[in-house]
């Protein structure tokens, strides 16, 4: 499958999400003046181009699912997109928001909402990659715009777009950070987490928060072995992997695991 | 040819003056200095920027610095990082391609970044770590990588003889350390602090000759008994190699168990190849521009712990961290000992402290060389 457009089609689709990986193309800038002269954009809820319909050669679509119309729409979107990418930690894990998936969640709304009856709401949060088929998930809380230029780029060229697969340990060394864990006994999720940040938030001396997800070849066990020798609590444990993308297999486990222990 | 100078010595008030002397002769000067709970290289104009009276101390996973109460300024040991970044950069540009209107493409080579740099604080296990990425990025009998040339040529060092060891050093069992051997090293100038100064040693022409610029007097015999004194605290050390030649030991051991018992504990994060002094390999990989008229070719540190290092055609030889902590070690160990004529390490202890797992590589070391009957047993 190539793209042979002169010009191909991108629409940018949200479902539950914070607008915040749409902020990130946004954000882009001059760039983004490029990239409408390669690409004919024609939906993006942030930039006010509006047309869900359209049939397109790349859509990105930021947000996880979490309502009966919601699981439908995306159904119509996969059919009407030759290329699917998941953007962002909602689409690509279920989000921060996937927090409920571990609780339960119609006693949530049965609480939350005054008249619940008029809430159709899932129970679940869930990833766009459990109701169609994907063909690349760009992770991150929120991608960075370089990510997606990085994508249409790769696809105008006819390529795989390269996907980031070292930890954001390596990318914080290749900053010249301090570890933080090691020079103060923070908390830092660096060892487990994919990078594609530049590893920020070690750079402003604080431990990574996994927003971009599981690397490959994690150790959760390890690191949480390391969180306990920190004096920290099981519930802290878990707490520092069921956060941004606690439903990703690797973090839910072992996070679960943690949470357990507290209950006990 | 220029008759060694004596040992002479430079009173504390006196740093100023080589700093300047150095920035006079055409020098950026780096210095070590407080940065994010950590002493680090920086560039350094005045002595006030240097850690008054900062010791580090180190243990498996663990770095922290603690003030002293002295009036020195070299208490500390290693730097988490040491050199390598800044001769062995770890991203940047190798070439750019640019694609004109009828299609064609041309290659043009990056603007030369280097400038003379001249680095103060050096120890012994990073001369001779040095001396390890000299003979990788130098070697003639391979095309000596451009880059790194260029920087290392423009390159001034002054050492500094170490007067403590930290929980994780082991220069000593490795032979490399802990004092610099200043005629046999890539130090240019090499010092000792004792209370109210520096003993300091020319090691090459060019030190030499910025040490004549001082005109100091030569050291005295009680300032030379303080000096032997205090390097001899450095000596003591809690770890050692159990040997300077593992190579038949581990290549023998390729199957022992303590490789599935260290890969439980190990997060493959690659932090202890990145601080090790002599790791070299990078990966790299095109960036073009958004409007696909140009891109550049990057490098930057990988690690025989990313996947992306064992990638071959679809394949990832080494998809496990068994098999990438076996890597690591049987490279540096063993197989350095054939490429290089000598391990590979030197005794820094930094991939000990920086590891956030606090893996240990003596006792790994020590484990694997004398515990093998334990799959038999099992």
């Amino acid at each position: 499958m190539r793209i042979t457009n002169n010009r191909p089609t991108v629409a940018v689709h949200k479902f539950t999400s914070c607008d915040g990986c749409q902020l990130a193309i946004l954000n882009l800038e001059e760039e983004l003046l490029t990239l409408a002269e390669l690409v004919e954009i024609k939906q993006f809820a942030e930039a006010g181009i509006l047309d869900e319909h359209a049939e397109v050669d790349i859509a990105f679509i930021e947000g996880s699912i979490t309502t009966p119309r919601e699981m439908e729409h995306i159904k119509k979107i996969r059919e009407q997109s030759r290329y699917l990418i998941a953007m962002g930690a909602c689409a690509t894990s279920g989000g921060i928001q996937a927090l409920r998936n571990m609780h339960d969640g119609q006693a949530w709304i049965d609480e939350i909402y005054a008249s619940p009856q008029h809430i159709e709401s899932l129970t679940t949060s869930t990833p766009l990659s459990d109701h169609v088929r994907i063909d690349l998930e760009l992770w991150g809380c929120p991608v960075s715009g370089r990510q997606v230029t990085a994508a249409i780029r790769a696809l105008l060229f006819g390529v795989l777009p390269k996907t980031e697969h070292d930890k954001v340990c390596l990318e914080c060394k290749r900053s010249q950070a301090v570890c933080v864990m090691v020079s103060r006994g923070e908390p830092c999720m660096g060892p487990v987490t994919n990078t594609g940040c530049g590893a920020l938030c070690p750079q402003f001396g604080r431990g990574c928060y996994a927003c971009y997800g599981p690397a490959e070849n994690p150790n959760p066990n390890a690191l949480a072995n390391r969180f306990e020798g920190l004096g920290m609590t099981a519930d802290e444990i878990a707490r520092n992997f069921l956060f941004i993308n606690n439903s990703a297999p690797v973090f839910h486990t072992i996070g679960q695991k943690y949470s357990d222990r507290h209950d006990e | 040819m220029t008759r060694p100078l004596a040992a002479q010595f430079l009173p504390h008030n006196q740093l100023q003056r080589l700093l300047d002397t150095l920035h006079h002769s055409g020098h950026k000067v780096y210095g070590p200095q407080l940065r994010d709970d950590a002493i680090t290289y920086a560039p350094l104009a005045t002595t006030d920027q240097l850690p008054l009276g900062i010791e580090d101390h180190h243990a498996p996973g663990s770095y922290r610095l603690q003030q002293n109460g002295t009036q020195h300024w070299f208490d500390w040991l290693s730097t988490p990082q040491g050199i390598k970044p800044l001769l062995f950069k770890p991203r940047e540009t190798l070439w750019h391609a640019t694609r004109d209107a009828t299609g064609a493409i041309h290659f043009t080579d990056p603007a030369s970044s280097a400038e003379k740099i001249a680095v103060i604080g050096l120890r012994a296990c990073d001369l001779a770590a040095l001396k390890l990425q000299d003979q990788h990025f130098l070697s003639v009998e391979h095309t000596p990588d451009p880059f790194y040339t260029e920087r290392r040529r423009h390159l001034f060092i002054v050492a500094i003889n170490c007067t403590r060891a930290a929980a994780t050093c082991f220069c000593t069992s490795t032979g490399d350390g802990p004092k610099c051997d200043v005629n046999n090293s890539a130090a240019d100038i090499a010092m000792t602090e004792l209370d109210s100064g520096f003993i300091i040693m020319a090691g090459s022409a060019q030190g030499t000759h910025i040490i004549e610029q001082l005109a100091l007097n030569d050291a005295d015999e009680a300032q030379l008994n303080e000096a032997t004194q205090r390097e001899a605290n450095a000596i003591q050390q809690q770890r050692s190699v159990p040997s300077q030649n593992m190579r038949d030991t581990l290549f023998a051991a390729l199957d022992h168990p303590q490789w599935d018992d260290v890969a439980s504990r190990c997060l493959s994060c690659g932090n202890c190849t990145a601080v090790c002094p002599s790791c070299f390999c990078y990966s790299e990989q095109a960036e073009p521009q958004l409007d696909g008229s140009s891109t550049e070719q990057t490098r930057e540190w990988d690690s025989c712990f990313t996947q992306g290092h064992s990638y071959m055609h679809g394949i990832t030889v080494r998809h496990d961290t068994k098999l990438r902590y076996r890597q690591w070690l049987t490279h540096k160990f063993a197989g350095w000992h054939d490429q290089y004529g000598r391990s590979g390490c030197t005794g820094c202890g930094r991939c000990i402290s920086w590891c956030p797992a606090g893996i240990d590589i003596i006792d790994e070391l020590t484990l694997l060389s004398t515990d093998k009957g334990v799959a038999d047993d099992a």
